[in-house]
């Protein structure tokens, strides 16, 4: 406790002098931009262009998955080369595609708030098989409206979406246990929860330390498609909970969370939360919490949230409301929780490949100290308790700790590993990576990076094994590393290279909106299973049409169905009559290619929302409600073939009341191409 | 004909058996955006290809130069090809049995003249789909005719098209060379019986 006050008053004047230094900066960056520029060259390795260059035609070596933040998406890139390689919507209606627009994929955005179509998307974590990131699923978390959502990687789509009950600001998450047990997901902030009532609870702002509680959900998959269930919730003090991350190893049955506002302020956090000198790290044995949940520790309360599914053959998303949930409390059960105190309002927590190490990021600390797993069993064992919350103990620090390292820069954020006995953490204030050593905990190595990194990443550097080639680190401030592009600029990230004994910087690559965390995974690890079309016999969308003969427009009341395809070069039916005004016209649009890389788009005059892209051998829904008669085009948005221009057609819109009847039809010949699914 | 021709025309007669296993012919097509190519496999009873939606993808690709659609259905050869194959076969273990070399002679002649025209009639179905074009095609190129080559490559606009024989045309090859073997030694033994009598 002393200790730490003394450091927090250490650093306090490292701030200040930092603060001189940066200002003394700024005005020498004035003076000579040229010197700048030097400086910034010099930490780049003479060999980078090589070391990046991917040849054209040719491959990366790893595919990496970045958070997109405020955009609610995921950009995967490839390394070494930072080529962007695709945009995956989650979170976010995407005009590109149709995602969130088209009548399939609508219920994947809807929450118990509504329809959502937007989210803060900021943690990329890999499913995992025995510690190890398998490439088959992607999860992530929504930050703003609490959600977990998980990306196929065979097909690159979102494929399910898991809003949580009892949480606010689903920052701590997701982490999936070594064999995807769970996937954890904590709240950031505490919210009043009304065991009696579904929803977060009314009280006074006042009551905050009273009746605000934090929860930790524990998601399930389920082990053949890893769908989700929400399994139970821990009702944890009221804190803020910022990261976590599981251990492995021998720690493989636990998940650390840093938490801040132990204070427990609800208003002015920037100075309410930063009081204590301590805050915690939360050590929650999962596999115990399982059990208790499993033996009727549980209690249960009523929820209201949402579980949306893709389904695999009908390509349509369906929502299901869930009324309970499951809590258990701390309080109720011994040895599933424990507190470490921790520098002042921690951020990143790593575990290190061996399972034994636990980092502590204290972004506002002057050291960086390292738990070890082993000193918290003996800890536990000797009940070497410093008194507890809400009954959970809480240990003392010196028991727990292992080693601090000294001095390792200012603003420590985020730890990765390279599994060869080194860490790597993120200094935001002094912009810099700085290598160190797990034998010795002294500093080894340090780069800057421009500038204020946020998170960083080595490929698997969470796991048992990591690939410790890379780094590839994700900064906060961009100014001036491209081209000015006006006020709003994207942020940069940064690859270097770790294989050596000096990092060296080998490339800068822009990034879309904000990546918070991202992981990466060998390429040969997704790309065999990557699906290059949908099978047109496997469609099971009750408004699939798979052959151009049976094509139909039909209306039912004031809605009208036109059940229609797509194959190069046209639409059938191309020319419908008989639709009024005010109709509710859903066009159900079949792509009846079977090749690869043959997308049909599909977009009509005046609709009040996007295009939408129908993949080969899918089926995609898009409403329209004419409001004027006319004649109204519509067209393939996705350049298909040298006759992609042609593919178009008409509707046409007659005052409500018109006796034109409903008609439809493609040419006046035989149909000239085929529209067969397959052959033999 | 002694035991061991005898297994020899029957091997002779089996091997047209690869018809059922491999196809007869490939046609591959390349183009640039058709990088890992397209194939189309002509078996004795059926079409197939590369992929399961070749004919399909081969369709769509020429119904821009308005060649006719290639279906299946429309060869009356692929329904009764199977049956000829098969009565070549059992004609053959039969031939074996028997052991008369002038039967083998017979035999592997008939193969031969099959198979002539098998190959002429698939380049007779290769000029009909290559010149008998739709007028209304949406691309003409004035002269232009799309035969795709019997055997050997070509370049048909953006396609270089290549067309080889495949295994079950080499079993139509091995029945001939195997069975013309037959008849040659059998006629030597003959020959040698009837000079010690």
């Amino acid at each position: 406790m002393l200790k730490l006050t003394y450091d927090f008053k250490r650093l306090s004047n490292r701030l200040q002098s930092m603060l001189l230094l940066l200002t003394a900066g700024a005005v020498l960056q004035s003076c000579g931009d040229s010197d700048k520029a030097s400086t910034a060259n010099d930490s780049v390795a003479d060999d980078a262009a090589q070391a990046v260059y991917v040849k054209p035609g040719e491959h990366d070596e790893l595919y990496s998955f970045l958070s997109g933040g405020f955009n609610g998406q995921v950009s995967v890139y490839g390394i070494p080369s930072g080529r962007l390689l695709k945009v995956i919507p989650v979170f976010s209606q995407f005009p590109e595609n149709g995602y969130g627009y088209n009548e399939e994929t609508k219920p994947m955005l809807m929450t118990s708030h509504g329809f959502v179509p937007w989210d803060d998307l900021h943690h990329p974590k890999l499913s995992r098989t025995d510690g190890m990131a398998d490439g088959k699923y992607l999860y992530v978390n929504g930050n703003n409206t609490p959600r977990v959502a998980k990306v196929d990687l065979t097909t690159f789509e979102t494929v399910e979406i898991m809003e949580i009950p009892n949480s606010a600001g689903n920052h701590c998450s997701p982490y999936p246990t070594n064999n995807n047990e769970y996937i954890l997901a904590g709240t950031r902030f505490s919210v009043p929860i009304n065991t009696d009532k579904a929803g977060v609870a009314d009280a006074s702002l006042a009551e905050y330390k009273d009746k605000f509680r934090g929860s930790i959900s524990f998601i399930k998959t389920n082990e053949k498609d890893g769908q989700m269930e929400l399994d139970f919730q821990v009702l944890v003090p009221g804190f803020d909970y910022d990261l976590a991350n599981g251990g492995k190893g021998p720690s493989g049955d636990w998940v650390f969370f840093t938490t801040y506002n132990t204070e427990k302020a609800s208003t002015l956090k920037e100075l309410g939360a930063s009081q204590n000198d301590r805050d915690y790290l939360a050590a929650i044995n999962w596999k115990l919490a399982a059990k208790y949940a499993a033996e009727g520790k549980a209690h249960e309360m009523p929820a209201n949230y949402y579980h949306n599914v893709m389904d695999h053959g009908t390509h349509k998303a369906t929502s299901n409301v869930k009324k309970t949930v499951r809590y258990l409390l701390p309080e109720e059960c011994p040895g599933m929780m424990y507190l470490i105190p921790a520098p002042k309002s921690p951020h990143g927590i790593d575990v290190d490949p061996s399972g034994e190490y636990m980092v502590v990021n204290g972004k506002l600390a002057s050291s960086l100290p390292v738990f070890s797993f082993s000193k918290m069993q003996k800890a536990i064992e000797n009940k070497d308790f410093d008194g507890e919350v809400n009954g959970i103990p809480v240990f003392k620090y010196e028991s727990v700790l292992h080693a601090e390292v000294k001095e390792p820069g200012l603003g420590p954020l985020h730890t990765e590993f390279d599994g060869k006995g080194n860490a790597y953490s993120t200094m935001f204030v002094s912009s810099e990576v700085v290598k160190w050593s797990l034998e010795d905990f002294q500093v080894k190595d340090r780069l800057p990076v421009y500038y204020s990194p946020g998170h960083l990443l080595i490929p698997g550097g969470d796991t048992r094994e990591p690939y410790g080639k890379y780094l590839v680190v994700m900064n906060k401030i961009t100014k001036d590393r491209y081209l000015p592009t006006g006020p709003e600029l994207l942020h940069s990230a940064q690859l270097i290279d770790i294989s050596g004994e000096k990092m060296r910087m080998l490339l800068d690559f822009p990034t879309l909106a904000e990546p918070h965390y991202a992981q990466a995974i060998p390429a040969d690890k997704v790309a065999p299973n990557s699906v290059k079309f949908f099978k047109l016999d496997q469609n099971t969308h009750p408004d699939a049409v798979k052959s151009e003969k049976d094509v139909s427009v039909t209306r039912q009341g004031r809605t009208v169905k036109v059940n229609m395809t797509s194959i190069r070069s046209h639409f059938t039916p191309d020319n419908i009559e008989g639709v009024q005004v005010g109709d509710t016209v859903i066009f159900h649009v079949t792509n009846l290619e079977q090749d690869w890389d043959v997308p049909h788009g599909f977009a009509v005059m005046g609709a009040n929302n996007a295009e939408t892209l129908i993949m080969p051998g899918a089926t995609q829904s898009l409403r329209w409600v004419p409001k004027q008669e006319g004649v109204y085009p519509f067209y393939c948005t996705d350049f298909c073939s040298a006759l992609h221009q042609e593919m178009q057609g008409y509707v046409r819109v007659s005052p409500r009341g018109a006796n034109v009847p409903l008609k439809f039809s493609t040419g006046e010949k035989k149909p000239v191409p085929p529209a067969q699914a397959s052959v033999n | 004909m002694n035991v061991y021709l005898r297994i020899l025309m029957v091997v002779a007669a089996l091997s047209l058996g690869l018809l059922f296993l491999y196809p007869m012919w490939k046609i591959y097509l390349e183009a640039p955006q058709y990088p890992e190519g397209l194939e189309l496999h002509i078996w004795v009873n059926k079409l197939g290809g590369s992929s399961e939606s070749v004919l399909q993808n081969f369709n769509i690709l020429n119904h821009y130069i308005g060649m006719e659609k290639i279906n299946p259905d429309s060869f009356a050869e692929l329904k009764y090809m199977p049956y000829i194959v098969v009565l070549f076969m059992v004609t053959g273990v039969l031939i074996g049995l028997i052991g008369k070399p002038k039967l083998v002679l017979i035999w592997v002649v008939l193969l031969a003249i099959a198979g002539a025209a098998g190959i002429l009639d698939f380049y007779l179905w290769l000029v009909k789909f290559g010149t008998n074009l739709d007028p209304t095609a949406p691309i003409k190129v004035p002269g232009m005719t799309y035969i795709p080559p019997l055997f050997g490559s070509k370049q048909l606009l953006n396609f270089s098209a290549l067309s080889l024989p495949s295994w079950g045309a080499l079993g139509i090859f091995l029945a001939i060379v195997i069975a013309g073997v037959v008849y040659v030694v059998s006629r030597k033994h003959t020959k040698r019986e009837l000079t010690y009598s």
